[in-house]
């Protein structure tokens, strides 16, 4: 249990998505003009990549990587198809943005309504494929730490993107110079933010 | 009805050759046109892995530029986003078998991040933009003029990163030893992550500051 603790605050914070491995800028430059719709941006993210991680865990542990088709049987074994593995991934994110949607529209509209055009974005986000990827990387022991690894780095995600848009709301205010109004000034502040957050390196997970 | 324009107009008419160098200045893909940041800062410490990474992106773009407007007319509207994803993993998964095969150093530090050139938005943007609508030639240009926008953004931000971050470029070492000696220390700080965000603000605020046009308001 204290293992998953920890891979959860170490990917939100250490290893956040945003200021450690710059996943899923495009969104969180285009998203991050106000709170409540980067909010919305987050819990949608968390939420896609609590379920794809671990689905692509499964895959690639039964069937892509050396080895991982022997419960068909001995001749399988020998099997390498971890070269697939982007395109079963995307594939798997791509279904899963499209289940996500029809079954929340089924049962919840008002979360439908609320995620909005925000839940077909999401299988263009680079955190979310990221994700799958640091997880095959990693070689995490369970499922349950590659949970515990999605659930950190959405919250990561969600937590950069909030800020972000907090910071925004209040800068339309401060007398920028002009040629660094809008994009320029929200990537110095996006590196001021990652310097804060490099304090946390320090801590021993 | 597309040949006889194709006759008169020659391989790289004015037009073409703007197609090519509009996105590497005016139209920049990273600096105006906000598209594929996600995968790209990570790699520019050092200037091989962001000279390997840009090459790939380059080639990406402009092939899945290519057979998307070749297959433009037959893709069905309503599923082309995972028909493009498809055709965007397969060309990825050869670049990245490509790189393993002859610089597996490289595509070792390069890591997850060549694989994220699918979700990298800079190839769904273009192909959304501009292949699923013009001709094949045309797209291809397309792609390569915007993957070269893309690549001179990841060298100048790696040519700073590792000159004055480690002192030196493309691994070999160009502050003398006599700076160091008088007391010159590398900037330990370029070598972390924030600092690349922070070039590129910079980068941004040099072209805004030359091209009033590109202003926001």
């Amino acid at each position: 249990m204290q293992d998953l603790i920890n891979i959860f605050v170490k990917s939100i914070f250490i290893d956040n998505m945003i200021f450690a491995y710059f996943l899923g800028m495009c969104s969180y430059l285009a998203v991050s003009k106000t709170v409540k719709t980067s909010m919305g941006l987050g819990i949608a993210v968390v939420f896609v990549m609590v379920i794809t991680v671990p689905v692509d865990y499964l895959i690639d542990n039964y069937l892509l990587k050396p080895g991982a088709l022997s419960w068909l049987g001995a001749e399988y074994a020998t099997l390498d198809l971890s070269f697939l593995s982007f395109i079963m991934f995307i594939a798997v994110i791509a279904a899963m943005v499209q289940l996500v949607e029809m079954v929340v529209e089924k049962f919840s509209p008002s979360l439908y309504s609320a995620l909005g055009i925000f839940l077909p974005l999401i299988a263009v986000n680079c955190a979310i494929l990221g994700g799958s990827l640091f997880m095959q990387e990693r070689e995490y022991q369970s499922i349950g730490e590659a949970t515990a690894f999605a659930a950190g780095s959405g919250v990561g995600w969600l937590l950069a993107i909030v800020g972000i848009a907090a910071i925004r709301e209040k800068i339309r205010y401060s007398n920028v110079p002009a040629p660094l109004r809008g994009l320029g000034i929200t990537f110095i502040i996006t590196g001021l933010m990652a310097i804060a957050f490099m304090s946390f390196m320090g801590i021993k997970l | 009805m597309s040949t006889d324009n194709n006759k008169k107009e020659p391989l790289f008419s004015p037009k073409n050759i703007k197609l090519l160098t509009s996105p590497v200045n005016m139209n920049n893909p990273i600096t105006v046109q906000v598209l594929g940041i996600c995968s790209a800062l990570a790699v520019t410490v050092k200037l091989k892995p962001a000279f390997v990474m840009a090459v790939s992106v380059i080639a990406v773009v402009a092939l899945s530029n290519l057979v998307v407007s070749l297959l433009r007319n037959t893709i069905p509207n309503r599923i082309r986003i995972i028909v493009q994803l498809t055709i965007i993993a397969l060309l990825v998964i050869l670049v990245d078998q490509v790189l393993k095969a002859f610089v597996y150093d490289v595509s070792k530090q390069l890591s997850v991040f060549v694989g994220l050139i699918i979700t990298n938005c800079i190839v769904m943007g273009r192909l959304e933009a501009f292949a699923m609508a013009n001709k094949p030639w045309q797209s291809f240009l397309d792609g390569i003029g915007n993957g070269a926008g893309y690549a001179i953004i990841l060298i100048i931000v790696a040519f700073f990163r590792e000159l004055l971050g480690s002192g030196t470029l493309w691994g070999y070492q160009v502050v003398p030893d006599a700076f160091i000696e008088l007391g010159y220390r590398h900037n330990g700080m370029m070598i972390l992550p924030p600092m690349a965000l922070i070039v590129i603000g910079v980068i941004i605020w040099v072209q805004r500051s030359r091209n009033k046009d590109l202003i926001e308001q």
